[in-house]
């Protein structure tokens, strides 16, 4: 059986087929079917022979095979320093392998490079900081994560998730209604404590276009109150798209090129239509680095820039507490010993490595912050990136990775975890379930809104 | 025998060696793309070249990062290794006589001392460096054939050169040997993992334009290599 009913090439298009393949409990079929799945190894070499330039072949050639790769690797560390988890070794012995005999690799090969690609590297990139040729695997993983997609060889949940950006558009089953409803759902129930507030829905030409998590939608509609309320709160002329407001990317962890570009199209489209001043995102860092940093290639924009200037949430609000147009209470500081999560995709890979601790110095008393080792650029993964999080096929090896973190926050002896990131908050709430260290975990916005100095016109009357 | 192999081998030996490593070089820049590697090069040439320039730079500074920081044994080394193999080759004084004799041109000259003493650290450090690749589990695992082929590519003439500067044995036997493996390494480095000799450049600088445009450069922020 060369292509199953559930396991093949062909993408999932239709919200049919999609419920259909969701169906399948855990992917039980699925991942039979793929332990008879075909390679097209024509189509594989084509492929590697179209979109293999000279960067990654030079990387694979001149890897000088030193092995000072390994300790920058979490999961080698965490692994008992296992010579199989070397970054170096990870590579070469997937995409290496298969662009060295152009192709020609069988079944049990794609799925051993399946659980190296999705279960030995989280694409977070530290590697390509301690590599003296500075050979990046985690962009190399990336790359063979499309080709590894292509032919049908990827987790249940990334075919789930780049399914779904292909059909709603969102990581998840929520249409452009249940948006602008849920969001403008969340601002009555907080209408009478927050006196004005109101979610503007495609407001052209507003100062702050914004755009969130699919999953805020679905599971934490919270979220989505706390940035409606920080938002008025702060006097801002904001607005979301009823149409492309969705800003996270799991095609991108699925290796899914077509569907990246689908998803990004859609809120470039929202910017075009309504001409904000410009855009921000929620606290999601794997979403920052779909919309903001890589999303403009996909969409084949030469300059490498979204329509408009985008934010990450952090960046908008270090900048309101620090122009005054958010007042914290400084009686309400947090007290306690806190560390924060570096997110890889916005601190390694867009340099916003001071932006978050600019926001801590508002808000935690000081003498309390303890930073992690190592920290900003140099941190690790939380454990879950690049979909690891997601994936049940997975999830001892995740729940080993998870490891790391843990013990970079025991060593910090913080009580509370700053998390401006989804996928760490996920990671970070999964290891105290799994661990239970006793931590407490958050975003920043319910945090702010805690020490928020309410502006008068926001106050009920008494 | 002498007389071919300073001769007609030795230029074909140079001219394939930089003919090549210039056409590598040129080829590496032309298959770089924005779109496939996801960096707007063209969009940001001066952030381009600064994050490249720093991404060289810093690599090339001994203890200068932090991956050269994490290992210092690798570092000494490495860098104990690297200092002989690029600057004995290029400012021995025989050699550039003999540069001078063949092609009419001569670099800077190093003192034969300070020439022996390098090229014993390079040996030593060679010696170092197969250890290291035998005896931890993480190199061991990359390690392949191909891997002592170019270290023995690198060091041979290094070993000949030494035994035909004390004349052990057979002087002529020991400076033929060393041409002869000297030739060899130029006619290896545009072909062969040698081609680091300049692709560490350009894939360094590859990486630095990544971080100086796309990954934080155009933010201010630059990289803490």
């Amino acid at each position: 059986m060369p292509e199953g009913i559930f396991c093949n090439k062909k993408p999932i298009e239709t919200e049919e087929a999609l419920k259909a393949f969701m169906g399948d409990t855990s992917g039980a079929q699925y991942y039979k079917e793929m332990q008879s799945l075909d390679v097209d190894s024509d189509l594989l070499w084509k492929t590697i022979q179209n979109t293999c330039k000279s960067r990654i072949r030079t990387w694979l050639e001149i890897c000088a095979h030193c092995g000072m790769c390994a300790e920058s690797c979490f999961l080698y560390l965490v692994n008992d320093r296992d010579p199989k988890q070397v970054p170096a070794y990870k590579i070469q012995s997937t995409l290496g392998e298969i662009v060295k005999r152009k192709g020609k690799v069988d079944n049990e090969f794609m799925r051993m490079a399946m659980e190296t690609a999705w279960a030995k590297c989280t694409c977070c990139n530290r590697c390509g900081l301690y590599c003296p040729h500075g050979i990046d695997m985690g962009v190399m993983f990336g790359y063979l994560r499309g080709l590894l997609y292509q032919q049908g060889f990827v987790p249940w949940e990334m075919k789930i998730g780049a399914g779904m950006h292909r059909v709603y558009r969102a990581q998840m089953d929520v249409t452009e209604e249940e948006f602008v409803e849920t969001f403008q759902w969340m601002a009555e129930e907080y209408e009478e404590e927050y006196v004005g507030l109101t979610v503007p829905v495609d407001v052209e030409n507003a100062d702050i276009l914004y755009t969130v998590n699919a999953r805020e939608v679905k599971h934490y509609p919270e979220d989505l109150a706390e940035a409606a309320i920080l938002f008025h709160a702060a006097g801002e002329n904001w607005t979301i798209p009823s149409k492309g407001w969705e800003l996270t990317s799991l095609a991108m962890f699925a290796g899914d090129w077509a569907a990246c570009k689908m998803q990004v199209e859609s809120v470039y489209d929202a910017m075009e239509r309504l001409k904000p001043k410009r855009m921000v995102g929620t606290e999601c860092g794997h979403a920052h680095r779909a919309t903001v940093i890589e999303g403009p290639y996909w969409a084949g924009r030469k300059d490498g820039q979204t329509p408009v200037p985008s934010i990450h949430y952090i960046e908008w609000l270090a900048e309101a507490l620090r122009e005054g147009k958010l007042k914290i209470d400084p009686e309400k500081r947090i007290k306690q010993p806190v560390t924060l999560q570096d997110s890889c995709n916005y601190v390694r890979n867009h340099g916003l490595r001071e932006v978050a601790r600019e926001i801590l110095s508002y808000i935690v008393e000081p003498g309390y912050f303890r930073d992690m080792s190592p920290n900003k650029e140099h941190n690790f993964c939380c454990g879950g990136g690049g979909g690891f999080n997601g994936i049940g096929l997975f999830r001892h090896q995740r729940n080993k990775g998870l490891m790391t973190k843990r013990d970079q926050i025991l060593k910090t002896g913080a009580k509370l975890v700053i998390a401006p990131c989804h996928n760490c908050w996920d990671a970070i709430r999964d290891l105290e379930e799994e661990y239970e260290i006793g931590i407490k975990w958050s975003f920043l916005k319910p945090l702010i809104l805690s020490m928020l100095v309410v502006p008068d016109h926001m106050k009920p009357e008494e | 025998m002498y007389e071919l192999l300073t001769g007609i081998i030795f230029y074909i030996s140079i001219g394939v060696c930089v003919v090549g490593m210039i056409i590598r070089t040129a080829l590496y820049f032309r298959g770089l793309a924005w779109n496939l590697d996801r960096v707007a090069y063209k969009a940001f040439p001066k952030q381009g070249f600064q994050g490249a320039v720093r991404s060289i730079y810093k690599w090339l500074l001994p203890f200068g990062t932090h991956g050269w920081r994490k290992q210092p044994f690798m570092t000494v080394i490495f860098f104990s290794f690297h200092l002989g193999a690029v600057l004995v080759p290029l400012c021995l004084l025989a050699h550039n006589i003999f540069l001078e004799e063949k092609l009419g041109f001569h670099l800077i000259t190093m003192p034969n001392l300070l020439a022996d003493f390098l090229s014993w650290v390079a040996v030593i450090s060679a010696v170092f460096i197969v250890l290291r690749r035998i005896a931890l589990p993480e190199v061991r695992i990359l390690t392949t054939w191909y891997d002592y082929l170019i270290i023995a590519i690198s060091v041979a003439p290094f070993i000949t050169g030494l035994l035909a500067r004390y004349e052990v044995g057979d002087y002529s036997f020991w400076l033929i040997a060393h041409i002869v493996s000297g030739e060899i390494l130029l006619l290896a480095i545009p072909f062969t993992k040698l081609s680091h000799v300049f692709l560490f450049f350009a894939s360094r600088a590859q990486l630095g334009m990544d971080y100086g445009i796309k990954r934080g450069g155009l933010k201010g922020t630059k990289m803490a290599w």
